[in-house]
């Protein structure tokens, strides 16, 4: 592949991560919204990319789920449910911003130092894609766990997504791509519309385990 | 067509038929002859050859999952036409729910076989999480808060790990595509065994870590097992005993392919002290946790975790004899546990409560419901002369000879939920049988809706298989054992 093939594709990937750590960070519902939207286009971005460069015409269509899904009709829908459900605006962190942060970097140092030494026979382009990616889904992972509220566990989620998403189309000639971004979007599909549906507000502001205990009727 | 072709279709066309059906009662009935039509097709696979093409595999491992699932299905759908009678007559459920939950009964076989016998690892992950998306729907389908609450645990907690398990499967490609070329071949089961003595051991080990976490979630381990009690415990009762009886079953299935792999390599690392630790830990846990439950429901649900545990360890262990007593003690759990959801079902309907302290004296007010639950709890609890018996032995035994120390929690575990299970069940079945909760009526005035069939065929099974177990089976068993390392 060119060098320009490569440069571009790592810094696509590298954007996606970029955006991953600003997700972190946001204090506004918006915001964050506004973020994970524009590490969908950067993920629609790489995704293309990778089908002009390496000649994957299925690819195109991934870059495109991605595009209509993640960076416009999802964003959109999470907009309406937070203005309609008056859900509160800002987020609470469970883990404050600084101390996310720190175990954001940790865990991507982490990833590097997981994936370098064991894909050691594998093009440069394979292992840094894979060392991003898995970041992302670590980042992801962090983001979910760090944050009380449904919304941006949603988001968080989605992040995740993305981080998988990058990790299939960095492979070369990976079949089911495709197939499996429709079954993961059906999903997430399916997480939103279940906020909608059921109003689980209460669910969003607490993840607290006594209100739970007593629903299962177990804590007296 | 082949025969696998029409097993997974069967339940699909199942699904789009019964979505169309408007009345319960004749939804019901299509239910279980859809179930019967699947039954009888994975019968037919056992007169024919070993199969692979690029979508379906059949072989020694896969077979008896798939007729276990068609025959579960089958039980579970009987008990499910009963079962929603009652509901219907309380006014819990109503006819345009049934109609969601049949077809999702019906979309749910589908995922579960799709996945045993799919011949590669996308569409088998894509099976899994549709089975996510099917079971989540049925979990919520009394909109009660705790059933949402229980439903959107679940697809939070198993939402991130099928995620986690397809990074594995895209690993598992990224690993085979050097060797095997882009493309399909690298992502069949059957082309990977043969190629993957040469694939690099380093990739493999670390896909491995992520897909025994992802599909370990759904199998219940702890410590990732927090969602399965509520799933268990706030949606119907068919749901139950398919969750803990085929769920977890294929959830596991999955995680043994990956394993198979790792053991054919020869060079990986042994996988085996991984599954020894979260098959230990959710066994303890599990056990300790039975103590305190106080719905009969989730008690039974904390004990699936208990033996899928138990099966988890034994695969860990490996060696011929620990993997047939996992194989066996799968097929044993899988039919034990939902005859106890099948009788469990009928208990709550009855009383009208879930909490264990007010359901008592079963074999006095229903002395048939009352004896299969005490038999299929005695059956759980490892006695002899049921099949939980036989793979619980085998596999103490296996362990006291190889690993002692091993041998001592496992031990442990299996006492201190024996335990909690004698203390609970004398509490269910003995004494004096109380009134109906909310109303003075006497319990045993109230008749058992629905056929009591399915809970005594699944004990008759595990019974036979505890005293005797035929030929063909035990060289089944054998097979696979051989194939798992």
């Amino acid at each position: 592949m060119s060098d320009l093939g490569y440069d571009a594709a790592h810094m696509l990937g590298a954007v996606v991560l970029l955006m991953s750590f600003a997700l972190l960070y946001q204090r506004r519902l918006f915001s964050l919204l506004n973020v994970f939207t524009m590490q969908a286009l950067a993920l629609t971005a790489t995704a293309a990319w990778q089908a002009y460069s390496h000649g994957e015409p299925h690819l195109y269509i991934t870059a495109l789920l991605t595009l209509v899904l993640k960076a416009i009709l999802i964003p959109v829908a999470l907009h309406r449910i937070i203005v309609k459900m008056k859900i509160h605006r800002s987020i609470e962190p469970a883990l404050g911003i600084g101390l996310t942060m720190v175990a954001g970097v940790s865990l991507v140092t982490l990833s590097i130092l997981l994936v370098l030494p064991v894909t050691a026979d594998a093009t440069a382009l394979t292992r840094e894609n894979l060392a991003l990616s898995l970041s992302v889904v670590l980042l992801g992972l962090l983001m979910m766990i760090s944050r009380r509220n449904a919304v941006s566990q949603v988001v968080g989620f989605m992040s995740i997504e993305n981080g998988l998403i990058l990790a299939a189309v960095g492979v070369a000639g990976m079949p089911l791509v495709v197939e499996m971004s429709v079954a993961f979007s059906v999903m997430v599909a399916f997480i939103i519309f279940g906020i909608f549906l059921f109003h689980i507000r209460e669910r969003f502001d607490t993840l607290d385990m006594q209100k739970i205990e007593s629903f299962r009727g177990e804590s007296d | 067509m082949s025969a696998a072709a029409v097993i997974v279709t069967t339940p699909l066309i199942g699904a789009a038929v019964l979505a169309l059906i408007p009345g319960h009662r004749l939804g019901a009935r299509l239910n279980i002859g859809f179930s019967a039509a699947t039954l009888l097709a994975s019968l037919v696979l056992f007169g024919q050859e070993p199969l692979s093409t690029a979508l379906f595999v059949v072989d020694a491992f896969n077979i008896y999952l798939i007729a276990l699932t068609a025959f579960v299905g089958l039980t579970t759908s009987v008990f499910s036409a009963g079962y929603i009678a009652h509901e219907i007559a309380v006014g819990k459920l109503d006819e345009r729910k049934l109609r969601f939950y049949h077809a999702m009964y019906q979309a749910f076989m589908f995922t579960m076989l799709l996945a045993l016998s799919a011949n590669n690892l996308g569409v088998m992950w894509v099976a899994v999480e549709g089975a996510t998306l099917t079971t989540v729907l049925m979990v919520s389908l009394y909109r009660t808060a705790a059933s949402i609450e229980a439903a959107w645990k679940y697809f939070i907690l198993c939402g991130v790990g099928i995620a986690l398990a397809l990074f594995g499967t895209i690993l598992m490609y990224m690993a085979a595509q050097p060797v095997m070329g882009p493309g399909m071949a690298a992502m069949t089961w059957t082309e990977l065994m043969g190629h993957v003595a040469k694939i690099s051991p380093a990739i493999l080990n670390l896909a491995f870590v992520f897909l025994l976490i992802g599909y370990g979630t759904k199998v219940g381990l702890a410590p990732l097992h927090a969602w399965l009690p509520d799933a268990h415990a706030e949606g119907p009762t068919p749901i139950s005993a398919v969750l803990s009886g085929l769920l977890l079953n294929v959830a596991l299935y999955a995680v043994l392919r990956f394993k198979m792999l790792l053991a054919a390599n020869g060079q990986a690392i042994a996988p085996g002290p991984l599954m020894i630790a979260m098959g230990l830990a959710s066994l303890l846990l599990a056990g300790l946790m039975l103590y305190r439950r106080r719905d009969v429901k989730r008690f039974f649900a904390y004990s699936s975790i208990e033996h899928m545990g138990i099966i988890t360890f034994a695969f860990g262990m490996g060696g011929p004899l620990a993997n047939f007593a996992g194989l066996l003690h799968m097929a044993m759990h899988s039919l034990t546990k939902s005859a106890i959801f099948y009788a469990v079902g009928h208990a709550v309907q009855v009383t009208g409560t879930q909490r264990i302290e007010r359901i008592s004296g079963l074999t006095v007010s229903h002395p048939v419901l009352g004896w299969g639950l005490l038999a299929g709890v005695v059956a759980i609890a490892g006695l002899p002369p049921f099949g939980v018996f036989m793979s619980e032995f085998l596999l103490v035994t296996s362990t006291f000879a190889r690993e002692p120390l091993l041998a001592l929690p496992l031990v442990l575990g299996i006492l201190v939920a024996f335990g909690a299970l004698v203390l609970r069940v004398q509490q269910l079945c003995f004494g004096a049988p109380g009134t109906v909760e909310g109303s003075g009526v006497p319990v045993a005035s109230v008749p058992v809706q629905g056929t009591l069939i399915p809970l005594y065929a699944h004990l008759a099974l595990v019974l036979v298989a505890g005293v005797w177990l035929p030929g063909p089976l035990v060289a089944w068993f054998q097979t696979v054992a051989a194939l798992l390392g």
